[in-house]
């Protein structure tokens, strides 16, 4: 009836591509990258690429869980207590038992993972709303995690945990060096596999189903309680990760390190298109998202600007990316009527 | 199987919703490959009952037996191993997801670390759309579709998958006259392939054209089956409401009276080209179409909802410029649009909150608060002038039956007191009494003088409440008709030519 015209569907990839809000923060990186690079001349250098990088691999992780659990529908405050949590498990059984690294590690996942599965058991059977459910397991797991700990870090982690795995390295002319450090590649991993996972896999295509309209999801016979604990474990097991990054990053264990980084990630994932209603996000996005957000909070730190002023900066860039989506999405819409029918005299 | 073993078979089955009993001791057969319709007033049960064998909702008493077999409980994905596939009333769409993925969902149902084969899905979306000759974006989000677009995705999907029973409730409201025939078409080619479907429509002359079996429902409870040799349209309208009615042409000569809207070489470019027209106060304005003639982008823009290109507009003689729809609204437009369930009612709230969202600032008091006791008047007055059919106005509206929930939006829209009413397709998804009955408050509007365009694709609607119609095609206004002055039969051979 209309569309699949050869002439128009160049015409349409164009509209849609630029109704991504992908294609807006591109744009809208560019210009701050050009502008940074213009007014602070150690901006664009390799190292300072690179460390930024490493600085926000450790959000960059969380923001992959997160993407998820916004993609089904749903919301996840708690995860940096997770990350906590688990890190604070890990260092406990590796300073104080000395167990191996392997076992470690996993304790620390399956931590995790169990904090994000006991969200899901909220959500789904108890029938909490989820910003309400992890508000609390928030405010619960991370006030058990400071009784407990009686917020006295860990300095004492052990030195597979604390040495820097280098997985490649050079010397620029200047003489600084330059190192892809375990935090990128753990990065680059997580968010390949995630955008796969999310892209290719069926489990993923049901997120998106079911974000987009839960009770047609279940009408169809999609398994909504399952997916929910796939989402909101999923998000545990990312925050595990990055939580014991984290540490290997700084070498000790700092309860409440973490503490409040889960708005800057979320409004990454937020600027970068993921919706808070459910169903619309894609991996892409939400990297640019951090990589918007770092280049800000970098930016600015090195034209010596105070961090207050930066909040201000994300919250109207938020608000300046999301209504240019919103403008350019409405403009995209007409029907063709008239082209095709035949022409009446 | 045999003939006489019918393939679905429900005993006793009853539901009660909180309050509502919508299903009382169902007892019903569907065989193999026939094609049997269910029909029934708005509310009697028709969805319910078919969300009960689709493993929605579980019924609260008796059994349902599928192929000789007892099967409840019942949930959806069980049901739909079974071969039971459903086109629901809302459509249940993925807004987010292309029309492929939406079509061809069952393919990402299968083990959650399968990979999905999206070349495999789209050539499946490929054949299905074939098979109903329609064609559409595969890429495109289902959000930017339009409503009959929709429609057909929703009818594709449950064509797509494996069946032995399709279930289609009222898959026809938002199509056209071209579309309804390709499906019917479809439904009988599915009956020779041994498919059984269930068609839910309040449209009877489908009903018995396809039929072969017709169930007719009544508050909650099953009036019979019959043959459909047995029973013609008004004697199932009458088994249906226990009432006899009748259409008759109601055109008048309105060219008198003052004009209340023109509408002067009007164009929005790519979608309607050099609209005139004088609507006048009182009169009821027709405009038929057929699907993707313009009409509603016509009807959107008249609300100030799209911009024009150029053209003018006259409300009373003042020239009228909208640059949004509140424009429109203040200036006494009033819309009722096409996709009521999308654009015109909250849903969870309910239906008094929904009704007086429009007419908020006129009941303020002094204090800018609404006294409780006139919104409840005022739902309560809507709520019968409209007859719909609630235990109280307090219900949200998305617990009311799809006809009744068109109803409220209508109310909604009718409580402003417009001085130009726009409807678009007003009557979709409404049964045949209270089609009456809308009918009759349109044209009780009209007395009192408000200026009325309604859109509609059923000739045999038009003719029942306009003065004259608009014939458009291709965006333009093809011709002006009398009803009455032209017969409905041929009407209807121009639209479709
Ligand atoms: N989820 C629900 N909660 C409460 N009541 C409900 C619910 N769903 C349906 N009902 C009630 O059950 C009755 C039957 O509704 P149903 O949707 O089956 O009607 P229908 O025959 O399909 O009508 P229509 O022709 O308008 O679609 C109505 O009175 C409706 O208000
Ligand atoms: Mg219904």
């Amino acid at each position: 009836m209309r569309d699949g015209v050869p002439s128009t569907s160049a015409q349409s990839a164009l509209t849609r591509l630029r109704r991504r809000p992908e294609a807006w923060l591109l744009v809208v990186i560019l210009i701050v990258g050009t502008i940074f690079s213009l007014t602070a001349r150690d901006f664009l250098s390799l190292p300072n690429i690179i460390d930024l990088l490493e600085t926000y691999s450790v959000q960059a992780i969380m923001a992959m869980g997160l993407f998820v659990v916004l993609v089904s529908g749903g919301i996840d405050i708690s995860f940096a207590a997770t990350a906590s949590v688990a890190q604070y498990c890990a260092a406990l059984l590796a300073s104080q038992l000395g167990l191996p690294a392997p076992l470690v590690i996993m304790s620390g996942l399956a931590v995790g993972a169990i904090l994000g599965c006991l969200n899901a058991l909220l959500i789904h059977y108890v029938r909490i709303t989820s910003i309400i459910a992890t508000i609390a397991m928030m405010s619960v797991s991370f006030s058990l995690l400071m009784y407990f700990s009686g917020g006295k870090s860990i300095y004492t982690l052990p030195d597979w945990w604390t040495d820097r795995i280098v997985f490649w390295q050079t010397e620029t002319e200047s003489g600084d060096l330059v190192r892809i450090t375990l935090p990128i590649v753990a990065m680059v991993v997580v968010t390949l596999f995630t955008w796969a996972w999310m892209i290719r896999s069926s489990a993923g295509r049901q997120l998106y189903a079911m974000g987009g309209n839960a009770e047609a999801a279940r009408r169809i016979g999609i398994d909504i309680g399952r997916l929910q604990f796939v989402a909101y474990g999923y998000l545990g097991l990312m925050a595990a990760i990055a939580g014991m990054l984290q540490a290997h990053r700084v070498g000790e264990s700092v309860p409440n390190a973490m503490y409040n980084t889960e708005l800057a990630v979320l409004s990454a994932a937020v600027l970068g298109g993921a919706s808070l209603t459910g169903g619309i996000g894609t991996v892409p996005g939400v990297l640019l998202g951090i990589v918007l957000l770092a280049i800000l909070q970098n930016g600015l730190n090195l034209l010596g600007v105070s961090s207050y002023f930066f909040q201000i900066v994300i919250g109207i860039t938020i608000l300046a990316s999301t209504s240019l989506t919103v403008i350019s999405s409405r403009r995209g819409r007409r029907h063709r009527i008239l082209a095709e029918a035949p022409a009446n005299g | 199987m045999t003939d006489s073993v019918p393939f679905l078979r429900l005993r006793n089955v009853s539901k009660t919703f909180v309050g509502v009993r919508a299903l009382q001791d169902i007892d019903w057969e569907v065989k193999p490959g026939e094609i049997h319709c269910l029909v029934g007033e708005n509310g009697c049960g028709k969805s319910t009952l078919i969300k009960t064998v689709a493993g929605v909702h579980p019924p609260t008493s008796g059994t349902i037996e599928i192929g000789g077999e007892e099967v409840l409980p019942l949930d959806p994905a069980k049901a739909k191993a079974l071969g039971i596939q459903v086109i629901f009333q809302d459509l249940s769409l993925f807004p987010n997801l292309s029309v492929s993925e939406n079509i061809a969902v069952d393919d990402t149902l299968q083990n959650m670390l399968m990979p999905v084969n999206k070349p495999a899905m789209r050539k499946k979306t490929r054949a299905v759309l074939e098979r109903l000759a329609f064609d559409l974006d595969l890429d495109a989000a289902v959000s930017d579709l339009s409503v009959a677009e929709r429609q057909i995705v929703a009818i594709a999907r449950g064509l797509a998958a494996e069946a032995r029973l399709i279930f289609m409730d009222e898959p026809t409201a938002s199509l056209t006259r071209a579309e309804v025939d390709r499906l019917l078409a479809i439904v009988s080619r599915l009956k020779a392939d041994g498919i059984a479907v269930v068609f839910v429509s309040h449209r009877l002359d489908e009903v018995v054209e396809i039929a072969e079996r017709v169930t007719v429902m009544r508050d909650g409870r099953k009036v019979g089956t019959w043959p459909v040799g047995e029973v013609d349209q008004k004697k199932i309208a009458n088994l249906m409401t226990g009432l006899n009615i009748d259409n008759s042409i109601v055109a008048r000569d309105m060219s008198s009276a003052e004009p209340v809207l023109e509408v002067k070489n009007l164009t929005r470019h790519g979608e309607f080209a050099d609209i005139d027209f004088t609507l006048r106060c009182g009169e009821v304005l027709g405009i038929v179409g057929l699907l993707g003639s313009g009409r509603t982008e016509l009807a959107l823009a008249l609300f100030g909802m799209h911009r024009v290109d150029s053209g003018t507009m006259a409300l009373e003689g003042k020239p009228l410029t909208l640059r949004s729809n509140r424009d429109a609204v203040r200036a006494g437009i009033a819309y009722v649009s096409e996709d009521r369930l999308g654009l015109g009612v909250i849903l969870p709230q309910s239906i008094g909150d929904n009704i007086m969202l429009a007419v908020m600032k006129s009941m303020t008091n002094g204090l800018g608060l609404i006294p409780d006791k006139s919104c409840r008047k005022l739902a309560g007055d809507w709520v019968q002038r409209l007859a719909i059919k609630v235990p109280s106005a307090d219900r949200a509206v998305q617990t009311l039956s799809g006809g009744n929930q068109q109803r409220v939006v209508l109310a909604k829209w009718l409580a402003t007191k417009p001085k130009v009413l726009i409807l678009d397709s007003p009557t979709v998804g409404v049964d045949i009494k209270n089609k009456q009955g809308i009918y009759e408050v349109v044209s009780d509007l009209a007395r009192q003088g408000v200026g009325i365009i309604l859109i509609s694709d059923e000739v045999s609607e038009v003719f029942a409440t306009c003065d004259r119609v608009l014939h458009m095609r291709g965006g333009r206004i093809l011709e002006e008709e009398v009803p009455g002055r032209v017969s409905e039969h041929d009407m209807e051979e121009r639209i479709y030519a």
